[in-house]
């Protein structure tokens, strides 16, 4: 009974995690279905929304602005710094290289990820600045079936509400509104969707803007995790094995993916990495990814690929 | 006026196939050579501007030799072959610990066997060759997935071998002989009792092995098999269909590439770093690697090296500029400009010519094939 209450208590830990490399993996999908390109600065934007996000924050609260009005003006700043991003890399990087190859368009990415994060650590600091917005303490659940029951962060609690919300959102406006139909409709084909009258720029600024604001909210639940420091920009690197289970394209993939990783992640380290040498988290999700991809090669939810000659 | 084919006839076939058809260019690549060759040691030796010092030669003629090696390996897998990898950093490091292993003696025990393999050191140049091989057997290892999986998922699957070998390097002591601090110390160098001390030797010893190796890759990419890679790189299903065997054509471009990525990070430890911890060979550098591939041009061997040249000298001279302008800023603010501004070179460079340096090169050479005429 020990046992298995250990395991669940894993596992859930894990779940919950999981759900917040979704939260960071979202941001990818969103971009990748809209356009096509695979965005590794979500990493970066991630950084960019908490520092400003925190600084803004540390700013209102020594002009002696209540709590509350202290956070709206605060997110408020922060979504239109994301918004003078998402401008700023669609009219300078991703609009002169329309029809460029997709290796091409990743490698620009990565050149806006260097310019993001110097440029974020330049303007609000490079410190580790603390984030206290959601509680960060523990549940102990099932204390009377369990012998010191089962430890839930609350923190982890949140952020899977905010995702599960972030998704119905996402599907709610990508399903009905006039703007969500664009989007899938640039997807699907850029050169049709211009023809009949929708402005590409126009969807790719939303599709960034919105990929800015899913990175202010994972900022928000990581910045409370971590503080907001640079290594928050790793976090880019831990969404990927989750985009690549779940698949590039798919929304609930991301989440599915995402819970994958989590609890596959925790448990090995727990229960395999004492035998091999520990610290196995660090690749455990790729090689996992790896076996995943072997037997589906678009992902569990990515669209199948069909080629012509 | 003065580049121009005319008036050269070609009567062989051999001629008409040859690497460099147009006599200038070859006098270009003779002097070249004969400049890298015998002008930087005598230079250095008499130590004229702008080998004065050490500096020059240790941190970036060195460096990039090396790095220019690395890159063109990769660039056969992904300029050539069509398959990207993020993992070029893991393949480095394969090399440069296979290296360590072999130069320092192997011993393995195989405990349910109950027997151990034991190899006495080996000298330095079978060394670095066999940790090439080493190298070259995992990259088939990893290869072996780009037979199901295309295009940027197997460039994140690539990821797996990056993480997988930095962890195996940091937490297996046997790799690294049980030292404490995890950071190893190369041997001195010594090939056919002559022992390769000073920065001229051993600039002289990557220059050779870059040599040699550019030549090899120059002449596979034209050869059968790099017609093979590109066949699969511009269509896989076409190319199969055509009758070549994707499962050899893509192991044998993860191999060959792995092996001289390998055989590049061997030289990397060795003659560049002298002590080298894992940390030496992380994503950062499978990254950098990228990046000279894609701003040198997918698919040029000449082209990896004016990529390697550009993305290593860039940083060092935006870290010198502030300096030398004697603007008084911090470290710090220094090392995050480097980082805005060549990820906006990266862009900028991207946007006005997405293939690269060897695309503005070929135009250059056109435009002076007819000048001073326009047409």
């Amino acid at each position: 009974m020990i046992l298995f209450g250990q395991v669940l208590e894993v596992l859930i830990g894990g779940l919950l995690s999981g759900v917040l490399y979704s939260l960071v993996a979202l941001g990818f999908v969103l971009i990748f279905k809209a356009s096509g390109v695979f965005n590794f600065a979500q990493g970066a934007m991630v950084l960019l929304a908490g520092l400003a996000l925190v600084r803004s924050l540390d700013f209102l609260a020594a002009k002696g602005i209540p709590v509350w009005a202290a956070v709206m003006l605060g997110l408020l700043f922060a979504a239109v710094i994301m918004a003078i991003t998402a401008w700023l890399v669609e009219r300078f990087v991703l609009g002169p290289l329309v029809n460029q190859d997709g290796l091409t368009l990743f490698m620009s990415t990565i050149g806006a990820t260097f310019v993001l994060e110097g440029a974020s650590q330049m303007i609000f600091g490079s410190d580790v600045y603390p984030l206290r917005l959601f509680p960060n303490d523990a549940w102990f659940l099932f204390e009377s079936v369990f012998p010191g029951g089962i430890l839930v962060n609350k923190l982890d609690v949140w952020g899977g509400l905010i995702a599960g919300a972030l998704v119905a959102g996402l599907a709610v406006f990508f399903q009905r509104t006039k703007t969500g139909r664009a989007l899938r409709a640039v997807a699907d084909d850029h050169a049709a969707a211009q023809s009949v009258g929708i402005p590409i720029s126009w969807i790719w600024f939303v599709v960034w803007l919105a990929a800015g604001l899913v990175a202010l909210v994972a900022a928000t639940v990581w910045g409370t995790k971590l503080g907001v420091q640079f290594s928050i920009t790793f976090l880019a690197l831990k969404a990927l094995p989750v985009l690549i289970i779940g698949g590039f394209t798919s929304v609930p993939g991301a989440i599915v993916g995402g819970l994958i990783v989590g609890a596959g992640e925790k448990l090995a380290e727990v229960y395999l990495g004492p035998h091999i040498g520990g610290g196995i988290e660090y690749w455990f999700a790729y090689v996992l990814a790896l076996a995943v991809l072997l037997v589906r090669p678009q992902g569990l939810f990515g669209e199948r690929l069909i080629e012509r000659i | 006026m003065l580049y121009r084919e005319a008036g050269q006839f070609k009567s062989t076939y051999a001629a008409d196939m040859a690497i460099f058809p147009i006599r200038q260019d070859r006098m270009a690549l003779w002097l070249l050579l004969a400049v890298a060759f015998l002008g930087v040691p005598l230079l250095a030796h008499f130590r004229i501007w702008p080998l004065g010092s050490d500096y020059f030669l240790r941190a970036i003629l060195i460096p990039f030799l090396i790095l220019s090696l690395a890159t063109v390996g990769l660039n056969i897998l992904m300029g050539y072959c069509g398959q990207i990898s993020l993992g070029s950093g893991a393949f480095m490091a394969i090399g440069a610990y296979s290296t360590y292993k072999f130069a320092t003696g192997v011993h393995l025990p195989l405990a349910w066997f109950g027997t151990a393999i034991s190899i006495d050191p080996l000298p330095v140049l079978p060394s670095i060759l066999l940790g090439g091989v080493m190298s070259a057997v995992v990259g088939i290892l990893f290869g072996i997935p780009s037979l199901r999986i295309k295009g940027l998922y197997l460039a994140v699957a690539t990821l797996a071998a990056q993480f997988f070998f930095d962890w195996v390097f940091i937490r297996v002591k046997w790799f690294t002989n049980y030292t404490p601090s995890g950071s190893v110390a190369a041997p001195e160098i010594t090939i056919f009792g002559y022992v390769f001390h000073t920065p001229i030797e051993r600039y002289l010893l990557c220059l050779a092995f870059v040599a040699v190796f550019a030549v090899i890759a120059k002449n596979l990419v034209r050869g059968n098999l790099g017609r093979q890679w590109m066949a699969i790189r511009d269509m896989d299903i076409a190319a199969e269909l055509m009758g070549i065997r994707p499962l050899y054509a893509k192991l044998t471009a993860f191999a060959i590439s792995s092996f001289i990525v390998g055989i590049a990070g061997a030289l990397f430890a060795f003659v560049y770093l002298g002590a080298w911890e894992p940390l030496a060979f992380n994503i950062d550098r499978s990254f950098q690697l990228l990046f000279m591939v894609i701003i040198g041009g997918l698919g040029s061997i000449l082209g990896s090296f004016l990529g390697a040249a550009f993305i290593l000298i860039l940083p060092i001279l935006l870290d010198q500029g502030p300096h030398a302008l004697g603007i008084p800023v911090t470290v710090e603010t220094v090392s995050l400009m480097v980082l805005v501004v060549t990820g906006a070179l990266i862009c900028y460079l991207l946007v006005v010519e997405p293939l690269g340096f060897a695309r503005l090169w070929s135009v250059a050479k056109e435009k002076l094939r007819l000048w001073p005429y326009p047409y």
